[in-house]
């Protein structure tokens, strides 16, 4: 296989790493060792680490963070912009329609039961309208690269895509370090994305508010291996990170405990799955959510980010229909293309997988974090053996794509520069507004020849430049 | 602020001053066990722990009160909620969890002192004297309290960290020096013997403040001065005078802060009318360890409406 | 027929608890089948919080109740005119797609003999009389013993038992018909009682089942029919604890002792 490598076309270096590859070859293998140790130290000290889910080992594990910056033109940015928007826009037309009157079912456009037998369908909100519509208020689009002009959106993340915070820090971390590279380069700035974030959260305040909208970011708790992150961009936006105990509902609305007694909150940016946010309306066992809470919700007393329902827009199986959302309730082609994708819910599609289960990535549908999937190329035939198995036992679980060609881009590893596979995930700010900030978070699988970027799976984070005009 | 974050401040500081006073205990104990004694059986050891109100959970675990044990007990074991060990561990928890209102160099000496303790518990007992035990906590106790003082925004998160340590220190200072009464109780008649000066002398030591008496008192030790110094005089830093003052400066920023009077206001200012009605003769009148009693109740209540007014969010 | 309802329900608690917060699906809807003439709920101490109808139809109303408190006392009285409309659930407004009621919950879980038992619809002429065959089952497998189950027995555990109440009857029902992909829903509510006396079934919860053209149509397999002028209706949802006329969580480390009494009178004004 093939893959396109962003930095050369055939021996040429693309214009957009020009200043790169000098910057590259002036670097003495030394100083880039020292440099990798001071980023690290840096991340460790502003303690970025995260905690990987079932693994044991060192819970301040950090991810690790490569130097070498992923570029994209002006040019190339446009279209992506573009494209996520749109699909953004798309998603949070389709959501609003499925808890409305669900015209797109009832055009026969989208299998009802794919929706309303969802998990992640609420009914709790059916007939409910969020405040401005709007229901994913931070669209994260997992977007991978296979050759210049050629992009795909590999998933959707609706409810509350994590990762921000290394796009943001991955950037400071590049402009401290390398100070000349951006003077040389003009590189669109991404800082502007807590001011963008809380602007947007203050966008959806509930009608009932009265005055400046309070915001409060939601958090599990700080064992919950995004704690960093939601306590980071709480510090960036200057509002209070709460746990659910901090929060409580009195009358109509919901307060805050505050040292100075109980504080009205008016926008809650939740970073919690919808099961746990109120025991009285979902799972009756949590104990990380405010009890009322729903009520308070759909009686128009707060605004909750992403909505409760949000979900069910980034379903792998419903994510086959992004295209199909983007014409009906768009009227436009979709700039940004699906990848191929077998459901195997249906009979002619499982077969087809089963097949060429070596050939195939094949993904849970409620899956997330690189966990429960098979990369056939990859895997052993007894891994493949007892994948098949897997689906076997639960078709409608699973969905198949073809092994892409990712994009590489140069990467520092032990021997020096190596081209390393990533993807791309751009946030997308849906409110009154909609907002993109010029970047996103690339995530690089280091191992060399893996196609696994999960941080979870031994990925790292790059900086993502995208050029100035 | 949450009441919440404000908890969290509030007992990060009681955890840091608590590991400090654990240090200086187990200091004040191992030069009291290296005095002759006049039965030649007496174990100081345990007049420590009766200071730290932990003998019976120490009983438990551990069958003598062999130095080693108590070395065990009041720095290493995780079991031990107030094993200096323990409040380095929770202090900085509590740091992580309000990361952003604390600044870099609070969270750096927070973590330092973290992560030195993960390397002193990996090193074999063999090579850790007590003293630099003792000293390693006093010597981060003081960074944290010196990043505090030295960065941080004079907002309401600040008042309750000297709110936790003001606390916590007047309760510590109240128990330290009630030590003496735990080893002198069953000798109480002689009074006034060279034993007993030593015994004050070495509180005073452990204390990093005899120095500080003898500029201020100058002339021989007596019980009388030493109660003044270490309980009345507003110069002393561990004073209770000192910490009261401290907790009423702290509450009374908060109340004006937040234009809210509350019952800590009340027990703060009731407490500091105590000590400044107190003299030497009235407190030994009394009798020490009554007064002592007394004031850590006192002190105990004043946190309880801390607690009720501020931390727990049920205003 | 004029029912007057007095519904009582009393928590005690061992300790006092800091605050309570509950969520009400106390207060029936206006259809064609009932009118609510008359209607009132309160909250011991409480303060009335969000209020609004639901996706499924249903009044939900917030409530909460500064502590410290060790009882709290939440009184339903009303009065409902309501017409036999043989089961059927006319002129409700209501916006949730009926295909979400084809999912399962925890407490309908297709498994044990359920499956098995769903079965006697196969090959029923009709999506009626599938019901109607399928509820007259239900009616049969569990002979109606009050005690023998628990709020959290599951529809496949009663089965097994072969002995349940009204709760473990719905249960029942719902999960069969959605193994038959009817959609089927728990309704809460009150009942008249008879003139036997049952007391107990004031309080009482019954199924509603989806029929093409008829739309929701009540089966009560616990009493082998179908909702008529004795019933009104509360509150629906997947099963017994989405539908729950109350749900509560109080701020204590103690527990709690419920208490509840309800009384159903037929009335002439």
């Amino acid at each position: 296989m093939t893959y396109f490598n962003e930095m050369y076309e055939r021996d040429q270096t693309r214009p957009p790493y020009a200043g790169l590859a000098a910057w590259m070859q002036a670097m003495p293998a030394d100083l880039r060792i020292q440099k990798q140790a001071e980023a690290e130290a840096l991340f460790r000290r502003i303690g970025i680490t995260f905690a990987v889910y079932g693994e044991g080992g060192d819970p301040d594990r950090l991810i690790p963070f490569d130097m070498f910056p992923r570029v994209f033109t002006h040019a190339e940015w446009a279209k992506l912009d573009r494209g996520i928007k749109q699909r953004a826009r798309a998603l949070n037309a389709f959501l609003t329609d499925v808890y409305g009157r669900g015209e797109i079912i009832r055009a026969g456009r989208i299998p009802a039961n794919l929706v309303y037998q969802n998990e992640a369908y609420e009914r709790a909100v059916c007939g409910f309208v969020p405040p401005k519509g709007v229901y994913s208020h931070i669209v994260g689009i997992d977007i991978v690269r296979t050759g210049p002009t050629d992009f795909y959106v590999l998933e959707d993340n609706c409810r509350t895509p994590s990762g921000v915070s290394y796009m943001l820090e991955s950037r400071e971390m590049m402009m401290r370090m390398f100070p000349d590279l951006f003077r040389e380069t003009r590189i669109e700035p991404v800082d502007r994305y807590h001011d963008l974030l809380r602007r947007t959260l203050k966008s959806v305040a509930p009608a009932k508010c009265e005055g400046d909208p309070t915001v409060v970011i939601l958090t599990p708790g700080h064992f919950n291996s995004a704690y960093y992150e939601h306590s980071f961009l709480a510090d960036l936006m200057g509002v209070e990170l709460v746990e659910g105990a901090d929060l409580f509902v009195d009358g109509a609305f919901v307060y805050m405990r505050t040292t100075e007694g109980p504080k009205r909150v008016d926008v809650i940016y939740r970073r919690i799955d919808d099961a746990f946010l109120d025991p009285l309306c979902f799972r009756p066992d949590s104990m990380l959510g405010v009890p009322g809470l729903m009520d308070v919700y759909r009686s128009g007393g707060v605004s909750i980010c992403s909505a409760p329902g949000a979900g069910v827009a980034d379903d792998k199986a419903v994510y086959t229909y992004v295209p199909e959302m983007v014409r009906f309730y768009l009227g436009e082609e979709p700039i940004l293309q699906n990848v191929p994708t077998w459901k195997c819910a249906e009979e002619g599609d499982l077969k087809h997988v089963l097949a060429n289960l070596g050939e195939l990535v094949v993904k849970e549908v409620h899956g997330s974090g690189g966990y429960g999937m098979l990369v056939g190329p990859k895997s052993t035939r007894d891994e493949i053996e007892t994948f098949r198995l897997k689906i076997l036992k639960d078709p409608s679980n699973y969905i198949a794509q073809p092994t892409l060609s990712l994009s590489t881009t140069p990467t520092f590893v032990e021997e020096g520069v190596a081209p390393r596979h990533v993807d791309l995930r751009p946030y997308c700010l849906v409110g009154e507004r909609i907002e993109l900030v010029p970047g996103g978070l690339t995530r690089v699988a280091l191992r060399e020849g893996s196609l696994v970027v999960n941080s979870s799976q031994g990925g790292g984070v790059k900086d993502t430049w995208v050029l100035a005009e | 602020m949450l009441s919440r974050t404000a908890d969290n401040l509030y007992w990060i500081a009681r955890y840091m001053e608590r590991a400090e006073t654990l240090a200086r205990l187990l200091e004040v104990g191992a030069r009291m066990s290296l005095l002759p004694t006049a039965q030649g059986f007496r174990n100081e050891w345990e007049s420590i722990l009766n200071a730290t109100g932990q003998t019976a959970a120490f009983q438990k675990k551990y069958d003598s009160f062999a130095q080693r044990n108590i070395e065990s007990f009041l720095f290493f074991d995780r079991d031990n909620a107030s094993s200096i060990a323990s409040c380095i561990t929770a202090a900085r928890e509590n740091g992580r969890i309000v990361r952003t209102a604390l600044t870099g160099q609070v969270w750096d000496a927070l973590n330092t002192a973290f992560q030195e303790l993960r390397q002193i518990e990996r090193t074999p007992r063999s090579q850790l004297e007590l003293s630099r035990l003792t000293d390693w906590t006093v010597k981060h106790t003081a960074m944290v309290r010196g990043a505090i003082d030295a960065t941080l925004l004079r907002n309401d998160g600040y008042d309750f960290l000297n709110l936790g340590f003001a606390i916590e220190r007047a309760d510590a200072t109240a128990r330290i020096i009630d030590v003496k009464y735990y080893v002198l109780l069953p000798r109480a008649g002689v009074i006034g013997a060279g034993a007993e000066n030593d015994q004050w002398a070495m509180l005073l030591r452990a204390l990093n403040l005899n120095r500080a008496f003898h500029w201020a008192y100058g002339g021989d030790l007596t019980a009388a001065k030493i109660a003044h110094f270490l309980i009345l005089n507003p110069a002393c830093p561990r004073a209770l005078m000192t910490c009261g003052q401290e907790i009423s400066t702290a509450l009374t920023h908060l109340a004006s802060l937040y234009g809210r009077q509350t019952e800590a206001q009340t027990r703060a200012a009731a407490l500091i009318d105590g000590l400044n009605a107190a003299t030497p003769e009235a407190i030994f009148d009394e009798g020490l360890h009554d007064f002592l009693s007394r004031f850590i109740a006192e002190t105990a209540g004043l946190a309880g409406a801390v607690h009720d007014s501020y931390l727990s969010g049920d205003m | 027929m004029l029912l007057l309802i007095d519904h009582l329900t009393r928590y005690r608690y061992d300790a006092p608890v800091r605050g309570v917060v509950q969520s009400h699906r106390l207060t029936p809807s206006t259809h064609d089948g009932q009118q609510v003439i008359d209607w009132q709920v309160t909250v011991s101490g409480g303060v009335a919080g969000g209020g609004f109808r639901d996706g499924a139809g249903d009044f939900v109303q917030g409530w909460s109740v500064k502590g410290p408190v060790s009882e709290i006392e939440v009184r339903v009285r009303g009065k409902v005119a309501t017409t036999d409309l043989a089961g059927v659930l006319r002129g409700h407004r209501e916006s949730v797609p009926v295909e979400a009621y084809l999912r399962d919950s925890k407490l309908t879980e297709p498994a044990g003999g359920l499956g098995t038992l769903a079965k006697v619809a196969e090959g029923a002429e009709n999506r009626l009389s599938a019901a109607h065959l399928l509820s007259r089952t239900v009616t049969e497998a569990v002979t109606y013993t009050p005690g023998a189950t628990k709020a959290h027995t599951t529809a496949a555990e009663a089965l097994e038992a072969g002995e349940g109440v009204c709760q473990d009857h719905a249960h029942i029902l719902c999960a069969v018909a959605r193994a038959n992909l009817i959609p089927a829903r728990y309704v809460s509510g009150y009942l008249l009682a008879d003139d036997e006396g049952k007391a107990h079934q004031a309080a009482h919860a019954w199924a509603e089942l989806w029929i093409p053209g008829l739309g929701w149509v009540g089966f009560d397999a616990a009493n082998a029919c179908c909702p008529d002028a004795r019933y009104v209706r509360l509150g629906s949802g997947l099963d017994a604890a989405e539908a729950a006329p109350i749900r509560g969580s109080a701020r204590s480390t103690g527990s709690e002792i419920l208490d509840v009494t309800v009384a159903v009178l037929a009335t002439q004004q």
